[in-house]
């Protein structure tokens, strides 16, 4: 009976945990994106709220809880005040597959490194559930997050939302196919659905490897799916007025931004799960050994959970870089050739892919083989796909307000 | 694991919860002092005019139904893709067949325009 109880009490501290760790880590990446967006325009950023800018989001928050709450006449108003909320709950939801460390509290640093097959019972606590489907989880929790976003846009009953909104949905789920696609290629290489499992078979072999091809078809696709600059249409400023969440303000808007940011964590940490081999990194288990042969078990099982973590923290972050480094980058994208590359350039490669991964994977049995052969494939399949789109002439613009050339005048001749 | 449940469970509970109590918080410290220009439908400044329950374009719909198949079908792809590695080559035809299909339907739509954003 007790240890029923304990064990639910380890339950309520994980989930508390952890939805205050993800609050927490929302708040920092939008100090992070601030600061490094600043850094990249030559600007230095918010940096009066504490040492370094440190107490902004803190201020940032108590501002907007004191800000009026207007709820416009016009709105749906059930639907309007359930919206932010159906944008966060999936957001969190996916947390709750992903392993963002190994820590075994029964004090065996080595079931972290042993074959899941064999040992199933592993108590690991930075895991919140592994179960089986992990992966298909993982895809149907962030494909209904576009819920949220839609709902905003319908209910608002503003033009301008309205567009976001419908803009949304469309972007939303045909990015979606490519990003389960490239999914499914590095699933094929695992050969299974529990996220825990896919680290463990990346043990010997990062999947960034053989599965280069789909990594970047990933990120492109989950930048699309995160609705970030360059794929930010449904928030375009210019046109939209920020779309969706136009007639939303205080909280409200709080909760898209803060599902907005959750998701992007979650998105990388995805990437980090599926290709850069999750927690794991060269040596940790050599730390293990060396923690328990210095100081017990106990101590050698948390100096691993505490040093793996660390490790997923870093990749995880080295993605939110490349995040924020893409929106100081590029402009927004026009919004029918994004139509054009998920349709017609990510999901035929990412079917590609599919199917280089299984002929290879069945042709050539030995893992190393088939990895480096799917590497080179990976490389020459995207030389390929560069240099046709960069022949291919670009979509001509079929807006019914045509582009006027205006006569450049001639300048006089001296 | 099947033991893992709960957990998704109790998550699901805490994470349908926790953002209803920055909402709430917000309502109840928030100051409310609305007017009319408050509480109007933003449009630049000008009177809203019309409904916005309006016809849009059917390309949105096409997409949606493209999905709907794509989707789908990727996802039947799934337990294929666990356990091709034992069934080996009879499973890797029987999927090529129904990969070919896919990119059938694909070309499909494309050469027939449903792909095209007019």
């Amino acid at each position: 009976m007790d240890d029923i109880v304990v064990q639910v009490l380890i339950m309520l501290v994980q989930v508390v945990v952890l939805v205050l760790a993800i609050s927490t880590g929302f708040a920092y990446l939008t100090l992070f994106e601030r600061r490094l967006l600043a850094r990249m325009q030559n600007r230095v950023g918010p940096n009066r709220a504490g040492p370094g800018g440190f107490l902004q989001p803190a201020a940032d928050a108590v501002k907007l809880f004191f800000k009026e709450d207007v709820i416009p006449t016009l709105v749906d108003r059930g639907v309007y005040l359930l919206a932010p909320a159906l944008a966060v709950i999936p957001a969190l939801l996916i947390w709750a597959v992903i392993p963002f460390g190994c820590l075994n509290i029964a004090g065996d640093y080595q079931a972290c490194f042993a074959d899941p097959a064999t040992n199933p019972n592993l108590h690991n606590i930075f895991q919140l559930a592994d179960i089986d489907i992990g992966v298909l989880y993982l895809l149907a929790i962030t494909s209904i997050g576009v819920y949220g976003i839609t709902l905003a846009g319908w209910a608002s009953n503003s033009k301008y939302a309205m567009l976001g909104g419908i803009r949304a949905s469309a972007q939303l789920i045909s990015y979606e196919l490519a990003l389960s696609s490239a999914v499914l290629a590095a699933v094929m290489m695992a050969g299974t659905l529990s996220t825990h499992e896919v680290i463990y078979q990346q043990m010997t072999m990062w999947f960034v490897i053989p599965q280069l091809l789909g990594f970047v078809l990933f990120l492109i696709s989950g930048t699309a799916e995160l609705v970030r600059a360059p794929f930010d249409l449904v928030e375009a400023e210019q046109e939209l007025t920020s779309g969706y969440n136009a007639e939303y303000g205080s909280m409200k808007f709080a909760l898209f931004f803060m599902s907005e940011y959750i998701k992007m964590i979650a998105i990388s940490a995805i990437a980090v799960t599926l290709y850069l081999g999750g927690w794991n990194a060269p040596g940790l288990e050599l730390l293990g050994s060396l923690m328990t042969g210095m100081a017990g078990p106990l101590v050698g099982s948390i100096a691993v959970g505490l040093a793996s973590f660390l490790v997923f923290l870093v990749k995880v972050v080295l993605i939110l870089f490349l995040f924020v480094w893409m929106r100081a980058s590029w402009p927004r994208v026009r919004y029918d050739k994004l139509m054009y590359m998920g349709w017609k350039w990510l999901l035929p490669l990412a079917l590609l892919n599919v199917a280089m991964t299984a002929v290879f994977v069945v042709v050539l049995p030995d893992a190393l083989i088939h990895s480096v052969a799917l590497f080179v494939a990976s490389l020459v399949v995207m030389a390929v796909a560069y240099v046709v789109s960069s022949r291919v002439k670009p979509a001509p613009s079929r807006s019914r307000i045509k582009m006027v050339q205006p006569e450049v005048p001639r300048r006089p001749s001296s | 694991m099947l033991i893992n449940y709960p957990f998704i469970a109790v998550f699901f509970i805490a994470s349908v919860i926790f953002p209803f109590i920055p909402l709430i918080m917000g309502y109840l410290v928030a100051p409310k002092r609305p007017t009319e220009g408050k509480k109007s439908t933003y449009e630049c400044g000008l009177e809203a005019i019309g409904d916005i329950w309006v016809q849009f374009r059917v390309q949105y719909y096409l997409y949606a139904i493209a999905f709907v198949v794509f989707d789908v079908e990727v996802v039947f792809l799934y337990p294929w893709a666990v356990s091709f590695g034992q069934i080996g080559v009879f499973a890797l035809i029987a999927m090529s067949i129904f990969l070919l299909i896919l990119v059938a339907s694909l070309i499909y739509d494309w050469r027939k325009g449903a792909l095209e954003w007019i």
